[in-house]
């Protein structure tokens, strides 16, 4: 990421603590997320991805700490956020309009009879012509393949025209021809509008070209770190409680790859669970304040 | 009864005031209905919907017991359980086993005070199955207050109420107050059923609010054509029963429920052919 694109920070999160149900998700979160970014929420399952990110929206209340985003308490600065929940367009009255549904992301929130304004069509229509579903305005939402529907979810936040997108499994269900399709709007999104992005992912690898970082839930806690600094064999390993390995292919790319049954070839860059632990625990791996 | 035994004063018989009375009713009836089954579609709420008629008939059987008006009672019950499943929050509309647990014993309770006294006795039948032709003026301006409040509430609440009904966490997180939108989505759709129990009954006021709008939305992709549609679905429906009753000796909840089945029964195939010849 270019220098001159780094402003404030977009999420900042201050000894943050979240607790449902009288069992405690994750604890002790202090970290900062660069304006301009494109950052992945990883961790396993339960390990609190999702909560995490309904923190930062204002979904969820925090039980101790702090969470500001674009400068405000979470929760405060909804206008500029775009949002697309996990499955978000599978759990939709599907029978609504494509065009419809994007427009709800302008003047969803509108109280009173407004008739919607040429400019608000027009905010919608570059959704989706952004997403590349502008000719879908007629169709139905139910008449849409999973990876046109991700699209439209998308067209539907950056209609609001936020600062931050926010996306909750956005590459879930869909096949691979959709999931690079998702990734190259979203890379678009960064590059040209300067898009501050957030999205929770249980698979790194189809996003890895266009992460800046990543908020790893480890051992209860989230930390930040740039993602170069996360394709660690060891950390992933730990991670995600299976062996994983980080190999660089000819494109220069890494992959986080999960070993196969067969006994370990080759040399591999491993640190033992415990030596990982104790580099967490003294921050090494938090000094992502830049 | 011959069913077949054609009337050859039917046209008396819709000349007739209360005829008339029953025809503005049923055009009343249609617009609530039609403008309320889009949103109980969205919300996936038809059970809840459904619900709420049977939570109002202890109310309106209490009422004939206490000498009210059984409108008086069967709004008051369904505003009560409105706010109670409202305030439980949208998910709670989803949970199926309580709110028909809740409906069963409702029902129950109805039948209990029902039989407390002869005419509630007498006047369960029209409460569960409806009497639109014994409508009577005053309810005929209760319904045209009800829809002038409802369509004022909807033009001032439509995009966030369309917008919460979509998705609730998303409508949440961009500011929208989905407990306030669920709270009166509930109270609007008790008010709803308050006028169209009369038309059908509680008991079949599923093919009046939910069957419609289940049709628009085959018909139609837009949520205010889709309104409209149900709407006019109602109406021919209403209407239609009322004109069939005064033709055949059949009771025009019958016939209301049936062109109303029918005609989503029509959508259905239609869209099924169509879908197959555009698949080849």
């Amino acid at each position: 990421m270019p220098a001159d694109k780094r402003g404030k920070d977009a999420i900042v999160l201050t000894d943050a603590s979240i607790a449902r149900g009288g069992r405690t998700i994750w604890s002790r979160g202090t970290f900062a997320i660069p304006t301009g970014s494109v950052t992945a929420i990883v961790g396993t399952n339960g390990a609190g991805k999702t909560t995490l990110m309904k923190a930062e929206l204002g979904l969820l209340s925090l039980s101790g700490g702090s969470v500001r985003v674009l400068d405000r308490p979470a929760g405060a600065a909804t206008r500029l956020i775009g949002y697309v929940p996990q499955s978000y367009t599978s759990e939709v009255d599907a029978d609504l309009s494509v065009g419809q549904y994007v427009l709800l992301g302008v003047n969803g929130t509108r109280f009173g009879p407004r008739r919607t304004s040429p400019t608000e069509r027009d905010h919608a229509r570059r959704a989706m012509a952004f997403t590349g579903i502008g000719d879908r305005s007629e169709a139905r939402l139910s008449e849409l393949s999973g990876g046109l529907r991700q699209r439209a979810a998308i067209a539907q936040a950056l209609a609001g025209r936020p600062r931050l997108l926010m996306l909750d499994e956005p590459l879930a269900n869909l096949d691979l021809a959709s999931q690079r399709e998702i990734v190259h709007v979203l890379a678009r999104l960064n590059r040209e509008l300067g898009m501050t992005i957030q999205v929770v992912a249980h698979d790194l690898n189809m996003l890895l070209p266009i992460l800046d970082g990543a908020v790893y839930l480890l051992d209860g806690h989230p930390h930040y770190a740039g993602i170069h600094e996360v394709m660690d064999s060891g950390l992933l390993t730990h991670l995600y409680g299976t062996q994983v390995e980080v190999v660089t292919t000819p494109q220069g790319e890494m992959f986080i790859q999960p070993s196969a049954d067969a006994p370990d070839q080759g040399r591999h860059d491993l640190h033992s669970s415990s030596e990982i632990v104790n580099e967490h625990r003294h921050g090494r791996r938090t000094g992502a304040q830049a | 009864m011959n069913v077949f035994f054609f009337d050859s004063h039917w046209l008396e018989t819709l000349g007739s005031p209360f005829m008339l009375k029953a025809l503005i009713a049923g055009a009343l009836i249609a617009v609530a209905a039609g403008a309320m089954g889009y949103f109980t579609i969205a919300r996936h709420s038809t059970f809840a919907a459904h619900a709420l008629a049977h939570i109002g008939l202890p109310g309106a059987t209490g009422a004939v017991l206490l000498g009210l008006p059984v409108s008086a009672g069967l709004g008051l019950f369904a505003l009560g359980g409105a706010l109670v499943i409202g305030a439980l929050g949208k998910k709670a509309s989803e949970r199926e086993i309580a709110t028909g647990t809740v409906l069963a014993f409702a029902t129950g309770l109805g039948l209990f005070f029902a039989r407390l006294s002869s005419s509630a006795s007498q006047q369960m039948q029209a409460i569960l199955f409806g009497s639109i032709l014994t409508v009577t003026s005053g309810q005929v301006v209760g319904f045209a207050i009800f829809d002038l409040a409802l369509v004022a509430a909807l033009a001032l609440v439509y995009h966030p109420l369309l917008f919460s009904s979509l998705d609730e966490q998303v409508a949440q997180a961009k500011g929208v107050p989905i407990g306030v939108m669920n709270l009166i989505y509930m109270a609007l759709m008790a008010g709803v059923i308050t006028i169209a129990v009369p038309a059908v009954g509680t008991l079949l006021i599923f093919a009046l609010i939910v069957t419609p709008a289940a049709t628009a939305n085959i018909l139609v992709a837009s949520p205010i054509k889709a309104m409209a549609v149900s709407g006019l679905d109602c109406l021919v429906s209403i209407w239609g029963g009322l004109i069939l009753s005064a033709m055949f000796p059949a009771p025009p909840s019958f016939i209301i429920v049936t062109l109303s089945t029918l005609m989503w029964g029509l959508a259905m195939g239609g869209s099924k052919l169509s879908a197959r010849r555009a698949r080849g």
